[in-house]
């Protein structure tokens, strides 16, 4: 055979014998990988291997899920993973549990393992220092929107938040949200124009019913203090005006089932700990 | 190699040229928006605050440059060279592969327009719009029409092994480019996928793998096949060889999507099928590299005097290695540490720097002189110069990332006595900083080697017709 294109010859050399023998283990390793594992449509393998229960979509299911797969002898290594998990170290939560949160905020080991939780579950809004960003509370400031005992803080981490600031400006018109924003900036001791701030203060009483008649805030709705110039949206005029015009709506995430009640009680100590020398 | 010195009358070269010098620009401004985009990750102040200038943007436009734009044009140029030389016979139509070579342009004009404006289907490596998409098959078709009728109106018996690489590559394409790109479409700019959920995924990876498979892979075999050869002056080390890789590559890249999805919400069966074709997949891949290098026997000593050869044989070295690290990290245990680090970039650039871009800027330079009536280059010298600033380019580059992926996977999965993680994701971050500098300064070498072509191929193809002689080989030692 001699075939020859543009120059080129080819000729017809044996195929490598190493290569061919690696061709054929791995044929014959992936016919044993397929009788062992799922990998054949419907096969699910000699030894009833499964990476998750794939399809669930609740923890209740999954609960079910886990139960199912252990009454029929599954391998479901996800599963196994979380056991193992559990087994090893659910006996240093277990002891942390019994503990009451103010008594953890002082032991430096469990404020470690706080924070650890922290920065991986909490520091993407609130900031690797819990200082938080515009929208997101700084946690070390002892200023609590929704309280900061720590009952409050296992609350606001158990259930999650949402507040709801409502748009003023359909209803108050753009004259009276200046006369709003005067009164509201100067509560905080800030320099307004009187008259505009005057005006302001007879329209607060709408605002009183969440801020209080002093502007002091109310941790039963998440309302803010008005008057201690600590600004979760910022407080330039501009921007507090924006705030009444348009309304804020903040939104705190439950973790309850993503950290459970024993690391969230760890989380609630270290977050606890970080206003104590306040 | 004098034959190659005159340009055949009956071929058609000018489609060659324009690809050919298309390819070289496409080259400088792809992996130059990867030198940015690389500089952005270490200093992010340059992403100046404009959003078109950012990461988010830049980088699709830096992955559908370098392979659409820098590597399709390469195809282009070679194959529709490939194809007519050992045909001996003239493109099947002119006209096609004029509108292959504008049409083509257009679609990348069209990317880098749209893409730094955001305009997204947010699909990976198929990222451009519904009427982009279009324009693309519509291209795609009429190469593939083109390329298979030269290949009919052949003059000789057979079809050379180049050929059916090209041909694998071409009807693959674009039956993966207009599958996963199926969308109903909401506006003029913008479409929503038919597919949803894991399916969507898995046809996204089905489409995104065999870009590597089909595209940067097969199309790459069928230019190693004629371009190696020629450069060494041997023959083709063993037919069979290559019938058995080709047949057996082909079958088996087109399973190997699903390890881009282990440990999904892809079905276990899936996955654990991508699995062990992927794994399989490493053997035919290897019969590319042995035919490829084995070509060589009895010629190493060009390697010596030959730079042009070098960037083929040393393309082919960082082939193989690519085509043993991917089946590697397509095993699951593997990939639970390597899958969404650096790691995966440094394997990607193995392959497309190493392997694609190398084979490409040798073949270029080997066609150069043919095209505009040139014995050789204007310099070996710069040839050489580029071989080595490629070559330290790629090395620093993959190996940054190899440590920066490794680090990252183990940082991730660090955990303490307590069961939590040992690190959050910013220090992970932190520690591949300074690996981000190396594969900045990788990039610079490699972007400076594609301007020093430039410079090369501009005063090959303004000398004088016939100015620049052959430098008579040295004997074998």
């Amino acid at each position: 055979m001699h075939h020859e294109f543009d120059g080129i010859v080819e000729i017809n050399n044996q195929l490598p014998r190493w290569w061919t023998i690696l061709f054929y283990v791995c044929i014959v390793w992936a016919l044993f990988y397929l009788a062992l594992y799922p990998g054949l449509g419907n096969w699910h393998g000699l030894w009833n291997w499964k990476s998750s229960n794939q399809g669930i979509l609740s923890l209740e299911e999954s609960r079910k899920a886990v139960e199912l797969a252990k009454q029929n002898n599954e391998i479901v290594q996800y599963d196994r993973e979380v056991a193992f998990a559990q087994e090893t170290f659910g006996p240093i939560f277990d002891a942390y549990a019994k503990r009451p949160i103010e008594e953890l905020a002082r032991d430096p080991e469990a404020l470690k393992v706080g924070q650890r939780l922290f920065s991986q579950n909490c520091s993407q809004c609130h900031g690797s220092d819990a200082r938080g960003q515009r929208g997101f509370p700084n946690l070390t400031d002892n200023d609590w929107l929704y309280g900061g005992t720590p009952d409050k803080i296992v609350e606001t981490l158990t259930n999650g938040r949402k507040a709801a600031m409502p748009a003023w400006l359909p209803s108050m018109g753009e004259l009276g949200i200046k006369e709003l924003v005067a009164y509201a900036l100067s509560l905080s001791g800030r320099k307004v124009d009187q008259d505009l701030a005057d005006a302001g203060k007879a329209k607060f009483v709408v605002c009183a019913a969440c801020h209080g008649q002093d502007g002091k805030g109310n941790h039963a709705f998440g309302a803010p203090n008005l008057t201690d110039n600590i600004w979760l949206y910022g407080g330039s005029e501009m921007t507090v005006t924006e705030t009444l015009n348009y309304g804020r709506n903040g939104v705190m995430p439950s973790f309850k089932n993503t950290l459970g009640d024993q690391k969230i009680h760890l989380v609630a100590a270290y977050v606890y700990s970080l206003s104590q020398d306040k | 190699m004098s034959e190659m010195t005159q340009a055949h009358p009956e071929y058609n070269y000018k489609v060659i040229r324009q690809f050919a010098v298309m390819t070289v620009v496409w080259g400088i401004v792809g992996m130059g928006i990867g030198v940015l985009i690389a500089a952005q990750l270490y200093w992010p102040a340059l992403n100046f605050d404009t959003p078109w200038l950012t990461f988010s943007r830049l980088r699709p436009l830096h992955t559908n440059a370098v392979i659409f734009a820098f590597g399709g044009c390469a195809l282009f140029a070679t194959s529709y060279y490939v194809v007519q030389r050992t045909s001996q016979v003239r493109l099947f139509s002119d006209k096609l592969a004029s509108f292959t070579f504008w049409g083509w342009q257009l679609v990348i004009l069209l990317a880098a327009i749209t893409l730094p404006m955001g305009i997204t289907s947010s699909k990976e490596y198929a990222e451009l719009e519904w009427p982009i998409d279009i324009l693309i098959a519509l291209v795609w078709i009429a190469y593939i029409i083109n390329f298979f009728g030269t290949v009919a109106i052949r003059r000789v018996s057979h079809i050379y092994v180049a050929n059916w690489f090209f041909g694998a590559f071409m009807i693959t394409v674009a039956i993966l480019h207009i599958g996963n790109n199926m969308a109903i479409p909401v506006s003029f700019t913008k479409s929503y996928s038919i597919y949803a959920g894991a399916v969507d995924a898995m046809m996204q990876w089905w489409y995104g793998h065999n870009a590597v498979g089909f595209f940067l892979t097969a199309g790459f075999l069928g230019m190693m096949y004629y371009f190696v050869p020629k450069q060494a002056g041997r023959p083709v080390y063993s037919y069979r060889l290559s019938v058995v890789h080709f047949w057996a590559l082909i079958s088996l890249y087109i399973w190997a999507g699903p390890h881009h999805l282990h440990y999904t919400a892809l079905p276990d069966w899936t996955q654990s099928l991508g699995m062990v074709m992927s794994v399989i997949l490493f053997v035919p891949s290897w019969g590319g590299m042995i035919n490829g290098i084995m070509t060589l026997s009895g010629a190493w000593h060009k390697l010596r005097s030959d730079p042009i050869l070098r960037f083929l044989i040393v393309s082919l070295s960082f082939y193989g290695m690519s085509t043993f690290e991917g089946p590697m990290m397509a095993i699951k245990t593997v990939n639970a540490l390597s899958h969404y680090t650096d790691w995966t970039i440094g394997h990607v650039h193995s392959g497309a720097l190493g392997w694609v871009a190398m084979v490409s800027i040798g073949s270029i330079y080997h066609l150069i002189p043919v095209l505009f009536n040139q014995s050789r280059m204007y310099s070996i010298k710069l040839i050489n110069v580029h071989f080595w600033l490629a070559t330290i380019g790629v090395v620093l580059y993959i190996v940054a990332m190899w440590l920066s992926g490794v680090l990252q996977g183990l940082m991730w999965r660090a955990v303490n006595a307590d069961g939590t993680l040992t690190y959050s994701f910013i220090e992970a971050l932190e520690a591949s900083k300074p690996f981000y500098f190396v594969r900045f300064l990788g990039g610079v070498f490699v972007v400076t080697g594609m301007l020093i072509m430039a410079y090369n191929c501009y005063r090959t193809i303004t000398a004088p017709k016939g100015s620049l002689e052959a430098i008579p080989e040295p004997q074998a030692a």
